[in-house]
C-alpha cells in the first residue's frame, strides 16, 4: 500500500515538472571547511523574515494607523487580544534578531571575498535586502506612536535634512509634509507593509534565485581544506541543520517575548518636550552617535552635520558596489584591513552610545560561536599536516 | 555504549553540524532505540510544535470579547421634531443600535430595532403606506414590527416610547426605553 505523501508526490508529479527540481537538489552541495557554518546565517536571516511576515499581518487585523489611534490600538493589542503581547513582542524581537543575522552575513561573505565573480549581483542585492530591512526597521519604530518613536523619528528625518540641496525636499517627502504628524504615521504604515515588502520580495527572489544557481562560494584560502573534506549533501543534510537552527530561534524568540515584552510607553504627544533618552533602534545607534559628537559649524556652506550623513551614505554605496571596486581574485588585504576597521568602529560605537559594554561583548561571543564551530576542521587539518 | 556517547557529546555533535558525517553515523550504527520509537517522538514533538505556534495564532485571529455598555434608555428629541414631522421617522442611537422611531399620530410614536432581520440593513418607515420597508430585499413590516411580506424571518424587536410633559408650552419630550 502505498502511503498518502507518496500518492500526493505522485499526484503532483504528473502536473508539475518536480524530477528536474528534484534532480537540482539532490545533486546541490554544501562546501565543508572551518566556515562552514557562516553558510546557515543566510537561512536564519530569512527564517527570521518569514516570522516578520507572518507576525507583521497578525498585527495588521488589529492595527489602526491613525495619530488619534494607532497608539490605543497597540495598547489594545498588548492588554486584550489574547496573545497579542506575545506576537507583538516576537515581531519586534524577531526584528532585531534578522538585522542582526543579516548584519552578520554581510560580514561573513565579505570577509570569505564571497561577493566575487560571479557572485557580484549575489552581493548587491543582499546589501539592498540589509538596507531594506533597516528602513523597515526604521519605519516601523514610529508606528507604536509612543513618545520615544515620535521624537527619535523626528530626530531621524531631520538628519535627510542636512543633505545638501535635496535635503529640504528629503525630510518633506520623509514626513510627508512639514513635521512629523499624522500624516507621516499614514506615510510610514504605507512604507512599512505595502512598498517595502513588494521591494523586497522582488530583490529576495533574485537573491534567493541566484544563491540557488551560483551555489556556496569557498574562500579562496579555503579551496585546499575543502578539497580534503566531502562536501555536505544540501538535501537533507545541510536543510536538517537549517531547520534546526531555525527551532531553536524559534525558541530563543519565545524566550525573549516572555521574559522581555515590547514596551509601550506614552502616548506620543507633539507638545511636549523631548524624551531624555532619544536613542534609535541599535542598528542606526553608530551613525546617531557619530553626529552626535561632530560639532556644530559651517564649511564652504556646508554644514559639518552633512560631512558624516554624506560619507554614510557614500559608505552604503561603496558597500553596494564592493565587488566592482575589489578586483583582485585572491583574498584582498586591504579590504580585509578595512573592513576590520569599519567593523570595529560600528562596534565601537554602538557601545559608547549605549554606554555598555554588551554590543562588544555580543560581537565577540559571535566570533566564538563561529571559530568553534570550525573547531574540528582546524584540528583535523593539523593532524593531517 | 560508544554511540550512546556519541549522541550525546557535544563535540561529535559540533563536527557533525560543521562537517556533514551524519548519514554515516546513521549507516554503521546499530539500531539501539527502535526506528518506530525515533519517528514516534519525532513526530509528537513536531505536532507539539507546531501546536504551540497555531494555538497562540488561532486565539490571536477570533477578536476579544469586549461587552458593549448597557444602555437602558435614550433621549429622541422632541414631539415637534422637524425630521418626524416631515419624514415621519427617525433613526436613533440605542447605544450602538439603531432604533427606529415613528410618528404613526400626533401622539402615537413608536420604536422598533431597526435592524431588518433578514440580514441586517437598517430598515426605512414609507409614511404614504404605512409600513416599515427595507430597501434591501423588499422586506415589510407592519406598524407593529411584525413581518408581513418579503424575507424577513422574525418582527422587529419593539422599544417602548414615553412622552414626557415638558414646563410650560414646551413640546413634549421623547424617551425611548427596552421593553
Amino acid at each position: 500500500m502505498t502511503k498518502l505523501p507518496q500518492k500526493l508526490i505522485e499526484w503532483l508529479e504528473v502536473r508539475l515538472p518536480l524530477e528536474p527540481l528534484r534532480r537540482a537538489v539532490e545533486h546541490k552541495t554544501v562546501p565543508t571547511h572551518r566556515y562552514t557554518v557562516c553558510y546557515y546565517l543566510g537561512g536564519m536571516t530569512l527564517f527570521l523574515f518569514l516570522i516578520q511576515v507572518v507576525t507583521g499581518i497578525l498585527l495588521m487585523l488589529y492595527y489602526r494607523p491613525s495619530a488619534s489611534e494607532a497608539f490605543e490600538s497597540v495598547e489594545f493589542i498588548m492588554t486584550t487580544v489574547p496573545f497579542g503581547w506575545l506576537i507583538r513582542s516576537i515581531h519586534s524581537w524577531s526584528a532585531h534578531l534578522m538585522i542582526f543575522f543579516a548584519f552578520v552575513h554581510l560580514a561573513t561573505v565579505y570577509f570569505m571575498g564571497a561577493y566575487r565573480k560571479p557572485r557580484e549581483v549575489t552581493w548587491m542585492t543582499g546589501s539592498m535586502l540589509l538596507f531594506l530591512a533597516m528602513a523597515f526597521g526604521f519605519s516601523g519604530y514610529l508606528l507604536p506612536w509612543n513618545q520615544l518613536a515620535y521624537f527619535a523619528t523626528n530626530v531621524g528625518t531631520d538628519i535627510a535634512g542636512a543633505v545638501p540641496v535635496i535635503g529640504e525636499y528629503a525630510v518633506r517627502f520623509l514626513r510627508g509634509g512639514e513635521r512629523v504628524g499624522g500624516g507621516t504615521l499614514s506615510r510610514f504604515y504605507g512604507w512599512h507593509v505595502a512598498i517595502l515588502p513588494a521591494i523586497t520580495t522582488g530583490v529576495l527572489v533574485i537573491h534567493l534565485i541566484l544563491v540557488q544557481i551560483l551555489g556556496m562560494s569557498t574562500p579562496p584560502s579555503l579551496e585546499q581544506e575543502a578539497r580534503k573534506h566531502r562536501p555536505m549533501k544540501f538535501f537533507p543534510n545541510f536543510l536538517l541543520r537549517d531547520l534546526f537552527g531555525w527551532v531553536l530561534a524559534l525558541a530563543l524568540l519565545a524566550t525573549l517575548a516572555a521574559i522581555f515584552p515590547g514596551e509601550l510607553g506614552e502616548k506620543a504627544d507633539p507638545f511636549a518636550p523631548a524624551f531624555k533618552d532619544i536613542k534609535p533602534e541599535w542598528y542606526f545607534m553608530f551613525m546617531f552617535e557619530t553626529l552626535k559628537v561632530m560639532p556644530g559649524g559651517e564649511f564652504l556652506g556646508i554644514e559639518y552635520e552633512a560631512i558624516p550623513i554624506l560619507l554614510f551614505g557614500l559608505g552604503g554605496l561603496i558597500l553596494l558596489f564592493v565587488p566592482f571596486v575589489d578586483r583582485n581574485t585572491s583574498a584582498g588585504t586591504g579590504f580585509t584591513v578595512a573592513g576590520l576597521v569599519i567593523t570595529t568602529y560600528v562596534v565601537g560605537m554602538t557601545a559608547w552610545g549605549y554606554r555598555s559594554f554588551l554590543p562588544i561583548l555580543i560581537a565577540i561571543a559571535t566570533l566564538l560561536v563561529i571559530f568553534l564551530f570550525g573547531y574540528p576542521q582546524r584540528r583535523s587539518r593539523k593532524k593531517g599536516e | 555504549m560508544a554511540h550512546w556517547r556519541g549522541l550525546f557529546c557535544c563535540r561529535a555533535l559540533i563536527r557533525n553540524l560543521g562537517e556533514g558525517k551524519g548519514e554515516e553515523v546513521e549507516e554503521t550504527a546499530p539500531n539501539l532505540i527502535p526506528r518506530r520509537v525515533i519517528n514516534w517522538l519525532l513526530g509528537t514533538s513536531l505536532a507539539g510544535l507546531g501546536g504551540s505556534i497555531l494555538y497562540p495564532v488561532l486565539r490571536f485571529i477570533s477578536p476579544p470579547d469586549i461587552p458593549e455598555p448597557a444602555t437602558a434608555e435614550v433621549e429622541a428629541g422632541f414631539t415637534n421634531d422637524p425630521e418626524l414631522l416631515e419624514r415621519g421617522f427617525k433613526i436613533v442611537r440605542f447605544g450602538a443600535e439603531p432604533v427606529i422611531l415613528i410618528r404613526v399620530g400626533d401622539t402615537d410614536f413608536r420604536a422598533f430595532s431597526a435592524t431588518c432581520t433578514h440580514l441586517d440593513c437598517i430598515v426605512e418607515f414609507q409614511k404614504e403606506d404605512q409600513r416599515l420597508w427595507c430597501n434591501c430585499h423588499n422586506g415589510e413590516y407592519n406598524l407593529v414590527g411584525a413581518n408581513v411580506s418579503g424575507p424577513p424571518p422574525r418582527p422587529l424587536r419593539a422599544y417602548a416610547v414615553n412622552l414626557i410633559q415638558g414646563q410650560n408650552d414646551q413640546p413634549q419630550a421623547i424617551v425611548i426605553s427596552k421593553s
